[in-house]
């Protein structure tokens, strides 16, 4: 079924259902992967009700002050076509019914809008705060205009101690808070486990530490500034993020990439990825203590990074992607370079790999640990990786190819046992696929430019950027005012629908593989956060 | 079993000699060295890493530094899990206001003498993310700071030289 026949079908259904949605044209480039459509905001929930039907997958939701009005959206996708569904609230009475009560994954993000803007969603089945701790006040909306960036600030902010955990009862049930701070070199978030004996009965997550106030710092800003912030959303992710942003963008002001270009991008998207998946596997040896893996690992992934500081001048490729296309070029000796490198990773990710397929130490730990069913999987709308390690078959450089993965067949990498070793395995695969992609990308360089002229965006002009980021479906909107200036950003972060996967995966294992399952998943604290 | 010594004989020794930077060096490095540190820690330092609201980019380098090519621990430096065992608090971020209570329990946790290293252009002076409702912005703005180490991230080699800079090697 081609993609506009489904979505016609579907407003036949929407309209038999009694719900009206009414097709909003936008930015040339925006609709030709979503359609933007508008719906009243007393059918916001019916709408759910019926996606959720016909298998649409709940993928970003996020508010926006527009004039006196508040905008509300929610990204829908399925077969790759997404749909942004949009509803006007009312500015005295911002109110509408809560989605998270048909899609769980809208759960924490309805909560982000409720403490940002003070947007209420009427049923939602946790009232708590998510993003807020003691900041700012209650009925304070850091991201309503009125709000100043500087905020009113105590002296010394304290910690949120009216958070309502999930209490355990019973004999022999105890509670283990953990962090925010950790053991180990890794970012803040707090973890409350209930456990009896070492089995866990059930985790709680309470992120929001490193709110850094970025979608409130982003407005203002020029395209240049804001694609440096959205390098920065999450420090592992700097290209997908200011590729999401930068597609965005580059798509409100109308402009198209260069070839060359996105076939840079398409490199330094996939060697992100590959040096990405190496500290994970090596990180996930360390877990189970197989320091013969964590050492091989740390060093193939030392090595990829020289290469990258010696090609494109960083070693995590911050601020190579820039709006309108890349900062760097890539010369005919630098491919040469980067194809050799992946002929000596090949062979020894052979030797290495053999040695680990072989090990029991690793095969003891990691084979149904960390148990993610499909089903659960597919509730969450869990993304990349861990997704894919699930048998969601969902990536966006397939289903919804943009440049340069429209021009390349690709494989995408699937296992089904759900658990530490399938995410393990995943990765490998997804590895050895970037490379083979990297090796094409480079084949398919043509002469020719790298940045393509800015055009400044209209005034209220959007874009809606989506691209498959090391962790996964990475999406990024935003909205121009006058002068060239961000009015709204909102990057979404795979982390965000990843997260609630965890505390699925991890029951009924034991406390001490928690930092295992956890590094299985390797979610972004700063991307969840913002 | 033999696989994994093959590769373990075949990979060698990889790790690379560091020369201890030099005075006009530190000072590039953005360190403010204090010469009486020698004494305090007879070459030997153990570091609590506390991300303080950082992107994530400058632990990815600090975990670097464990890597077999720069194997930071046969300097003496290493990383522990509780400030109660450490010497030397290596901050990282612009602080956000939900992590300032953490980070201040976190110094208050460390025994003296303790020295506070501000690792990243944000943990120096706040970086892309600045002052706001929900940043603190640079480190010493919420503890006192003894050295910087600027970067964005810092490079794994930056980090070592400031590192051995610090303990005076
Ligand atoms: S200095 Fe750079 S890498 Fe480090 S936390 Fe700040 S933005 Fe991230």
């Amino acid at each position: 079924m081609s993609a506009s026949q489904w979505t016609a079908e579907f407003r036949q259904q929407l309209a038999l259902g009694g719900i009206s949605v009414e097709p909003i044209a936008v930015a040339a480039g925006f609709s030709e992967r979503a359609e933007l459509w508008q719906i009243d905001s007393q059918q916001w929930q019916a709408f759910a009700e019926l996606a959720m039907q016909q298998h649409l997958r709940w993928s970003a939701g996020w508010a926006e002050q527009f004039g006196e009005q508040f905008f509300v959206n929610a990204l829908f996708e399925k077969q790759g076509d997404f749909i942004l569904l949009r509803s006007l609230v009312n500015p005295l009475k911002p109110e509408l019914p809560s989605q998270a009560t048909v899609y769980p994954a809208a759960n924490r993000s309805e909560r982000h809008t409720q403490d940002m803007f003070g947007i209420k969603f009427i049923g939602h089945p946790d009232h708590r705060p998510w993003t807020r701790h003691k900041a700012w006040d209650k009925h304070e909306y850091p991201l309503r205009k009125d709000f100043p960036a500087s905020g009113n600030p105590q002296g010394v902010t304290p910690p949120d101690l009216d958070y309502q955990f999930i209490k355990s009862h019973g004999a022999g049930t105890y509670e283990i808070p953990v962090g925010p701070v950790h053991a180990g070199i890794i970012e803040p978030g707090h973890f409350r486990f209930q456990a009896v004996g070492e089995l866990i009965l059930n985790l709680e997550e309470r992120l929001g530490y490193v709110h850094k106030g970025i979608e409130k710092i982003a407005e203002g800003r020029t395209p240049e500034s804001l694609a440096r912030l959205a390098g920065r959303v999450s420090g592992d992710t700097t290209v997908g993020h200011a590729w999401a942003a930068c597609m965005a963008m580059e798509q409100a002001a109308g402009i198209a990439v260069p070839p060359r270009a996105a076939l840079i991008r398409g490199i330094l998207a996939e060697r992100e990825r590959v040096a990405n998946h190496l500290g994970d596997i090596g990180a996930i040896c360390n877990d189970v203590a197989f320091v013969f893996g964590q050492m091989q690992f740390t060093r193939l992934r030392e090595n990829w990074l020289r290469t990258n500081a010696l090609v494109f001048g960083h070693r995590l490729l911050m601020d190579c992607v820039v709006p309108g296309g890349v900062k760097a070029d890539l010369s005919e000796a630098s491919g040469h370079l980067i194809k050799q490198d992946i002929v000596q990773l090949r062979k020894e990710l052979t030797d290495v790999i053999t040695a680990l397929d072989l090990n029991t130490s690793l095969e003891d730990r990691l084979y149904t640990a960390g148990f993610l069913a499909d089903e659960i999987a597919a509730g969450y709308g869990t993304v990349g990786y861990v997704g894919r390690a699930s048998g969601q078959n969902f990536d966006v450089r397939r289903d919804a190819a943009y440049s340069p993965y429209d021009r390349v067949t690709m494989r995408v990498a699937l296992e089904n046992q759900g658990d530490i070793a399938s995410r393990f395995w995943v990765r490998h695969k997804e590895i050895k696929a970037a490379l083979r992609l990297i090796e094409q990308f480079i084949d398919l360089l043509a002469p020719g430019d790298l940045i393509a002229d800015w055009q400044m965006p209209a005034p209220g002009s959007e874009g809606l950027g989506i691209v498959e980021g090391w962790r996964g479906e990475t999406v990024a909107y935003l909205r121009f005012e006058a002068d060239n200036k961000i009015s709204r950003y909102y990057p979404r972060d795979p982390s965000i629908l990843n997260w609630p996967a965890l505390e699925k995966l991890v029951l009924n294992n034991i406390v001490p593989d928690f930092p295992v399952c956890n590094k299985s998943v390797n979610g972004s604290y700063s991307g969840n956060d913002l | 079993m033999l696989r994994i010594f093959n590769k373990i004989f075949a990979t060698g020794i990889v790790t690379e000699s560091v020369k201890p930077p030099k005075d006009d060096e530190l000072e590039q490095l953005g360190i403010a060295i204090k010469r009486h540190i020698d004494s305090k820690f007879a070459g030997s330092i153990a570091i609590r890493e506390v991300d303080a609201g950082s992107c994530n980019g400058c632990e990815l380098e600090i975990h670097a530094l464990n890597n077999p090519y720069y194997d930071i621990e046969r300097f003496g430096i290493h990383f522990v899990a509780s400030p109660r065992h450490a010497d030397v608090l290596l901050v990282t971020g612009p602080v956000s206001r939900h992590m300032q209570t953490a980070l201040l329990r976190t110094y208050e946790a460390t025994p003296n003498p303790k020295w506070v290293i501000a690792v990243g252009d944000c943990a120096a002076c706040g970086g892309e993310f600045g002052v706001s409702y929900a940043s603190c912005g640079a480190v010493s703005n919420v503890i006192p700071v003894d050295a910087v180490i600027a970067g964005c991230p810092p490079t794994p080699l930056a980090l070592m030289k400031g590192l051995l800079g610090l303990i005076g090697h």
